[in-house]
């Protein structure tokens, strides 16, 4: 184990393990920089197969480096425009790695605004495609700042991706195709394992305490009795993340690039 | 027996010409990808109203907005992809200058499909436990026929008239799309009572007698009423291959959310050379295609 890493790239390992019972060829949709790297560790080091698109319209043979890639010529296997894209999205063997700006206690994150929803506060993106994202394919989330504004009590504003909250179904019961796995942030890692798929914390990032998360968190958390710290990235990992992120655009993940093991 | 309108060449104006206050358009492209922009252009321009606008949105949905030309947005997100916050949508929606219907991307697809085919709705799980069905009550779920399954009954999005921007086009209607996504442009014609196209280049029907071209020509003539030349005319957006989108022009633009956009409209919208306005052809030939 390395001891000189950064908090950014402990994260995009820890986010790589969101992939580790994916299937063999799973399509990923991997949205940001941590979210690519994460894919592009699980892909280089225990999911070859893993399926990934360039962003734009390709099919990519192989991860294609972050940030603007200039004159880079990335190496195709196949077509995933738009409109596949949406079939694909509907058969279900895909993953979605997503940066929603809120998510509640359900798993259920907005996209779309904040305050009243004829004259929002704050106007963002649109629900964009979570809505079918979240109850066909595996969803996983990441928030660069864990805090109530972002973990929210009660529910999102506008709920535009689906969660765990029968009141919001037909009959009370969830689409086969829900299934939401982890959500890294800059404090720990969380899933949804606890009873009736309640937010857990999965592991803590080295130096981080559970009363940390649960003071930045709007809901309550389920508290395993151990909790393991968040594993240290291997040098081999560190490798397969330096070699396609050339420009370090992974020390802007977080604000200033903290270390990975806070000084004590 | 009517006789076929086989010269369907037409200036930007004349398409804009053709359009009624209150109509729904459905504008093809993607955010800031191969959007028909010299038609929104000519749109700000003119005295139209009280439109609908149904657009996978990108300045299209901003310059109508700021221009205070919609009356409804059904929409999926609004975005210059480079720049991720469309800042003119911004300001109008939280301002609640338009109704909204706000959809997902997917259930928008379908809306279009199921006005394409003349039904009422196509069934999806997608908007299934959101706020989706929240705001727009109107849309229904039904349980399946066959299990007890229930689906959202996505309604036909009807369009008056679709507005895209191609590659090439000839007199007849028929249209080639170069770039390499060639999004929901035929679904937008098909879902639309008329079709109008703008191009970068029009071309003898002969160009098309090309086993590679006609894998990108989803859009067969008898869609279309009318088509004008106009090269770069998605500009700022991208039209790929030809040029991508212009993201300092964007940033330019976005910054007139706040103060006002009439400099911007006196700058490059009512302009009798929209190209030389923006820096030139040499320049927008330059721009690259957008990368991620």
């Amino acid at each position: 184990m390395s001891t000189d890493y950064t908090l950014a790239e402990l994260a995009i390992v820890a986010a790589s393990e969101i992939f580790r019972d994916e299937t063999p060829e799973v399509f990923a949709t991997l949205i940001g920089t941590l979210p690519k790297l994460a894919g592009y560790v699980a892909r280089e080091t225990f999911l070859p197969g893993m399926m990934m698109s360039d962003g734009i319209y390709y099919l990519a043979a192989e991860p294609v480096p972050v940030g603007p890639r200039g004159d880079y010529p990335i190496k195709k296997e196949g077509r995933i425009g738009y409109e596949r894209v949406f079939t694909v999205i509907a058969k279900g063997n895909r993953h979605a790695f997503v940066g929603p700006v809120q998510v509640d206690k359900y798993g259920q994150m907005n996209l779309s605004c904040i305050g009243d929803y004829a004259a929002p506060k704050v106007t963002m993106l649109g629900v964009r495609g979570l809505p079918g994202n979240t109850v066909n394919n595996r969803t996983s989330m990441f928030f660069a700042s864990h805090n109530k504004r972002a973990l929210v009590a009660d529910e999102v504003d506008m709920v535009s991706g689906a969660g765990y909250n029968p009141a919001r179904y037909p009959n009370g019961t969830y689409p086969r195709g829900l299934d939401h796995r982890q959500i890294i942030t800059n404090l720990c890692v969380l899933d949804f394992e606890g009873p009736d798929h309640a937010i857990r914390v999965r592991s803590l990032h080295p130096g981080v305490s559970f009363e940390e998360v649960q003071d930045n968190t709007g809901f309550e958390l389920v508290r395993p009795d151990d909790i393991p710290q968040t594993a240290a990235p291997t040098q081999v990992q560190l490798d397969i993340i330096s070699k396609w992120d050339p420009k370090n655009l992974r020390s802007y993940i977080f604000k200033d690039n903290p270390a990975g093991v806070r000084a004590s | 027996m009517s006789q076929a309108v086989l010269d369907k060449r037409m200036s930007a104006a004349d398409i804009v010409g053709q359009l009624q206050d209150g109509m729904t358009l459905g504008i093809g492209g993607w955010g800031a990808r191969q959007k028909p922009m010299a038609l929104i252009r000519e749109i700000v321009k003119s005295d139209l109203k009280d439109l609908t606008i149904v657009s996978y949105g990108g300045c299209d949905v901003g310059m109508l907005a700021s221009a205070r030309k919609i009356k409804k947005l059904v929409f999926s997100f609004v975005s210059l992809d480079a720049i991720p916050l469309e800042a003119h949508f911004r300001r109008a929606r939280s301002a609640g200058e338009f109704e909204v219907m706000e959809i997902d991307e997917g259930m928008f697809q379908l809306g279009l499909k199921a006005a394409a085919q003349n039904l009422d709705f196509l069934p999806c799980i997608a908007g299934l436990g959101t706020d989706v069905m929240t705001y727009n009550p109107h849309i229904k779920t039904i349980k399946s026929p066959y299990s007890e399954d229930h689906y959202v009954a996505m309604p036909a999005i009807k369009l008056d008239v679709a507005l895209c921007h191609v590659s090439e086009a000839d007199q007849r209607g028929n249209s080639w799309i170069g770039g390499p996504d060639m999004f929901f442009d035929e679904w937008f014609c098909r879902a639309a009572d008329k079709a109008y196209l703008t191009c970068e280049r029009l071309v003898e029907t002969s160009a098309f007698n090309d086993d590679h071209k006609i894998l990108r020509m989803p859009i067969e003539r008898n869609l279309v009423a009318g088509v004008a030349e106009v090269p770069f005319g998605a500009h700022p957006t991208s039209c790929g291959p030809y040029y991508g989108f212009d993201v300092a022009h964007l940033k330019a633009y976005s910054a007139t959310a706040k103060e006002g956009w009439e400099g911007y409209v006196s700058e490059f919208v009512e302009v009798d050379d929209y190209v030389k306005s923006v820096g030139g052809a040499d320049h927008i030939r330059s721009l690259p295609l957008p990368a991620f």
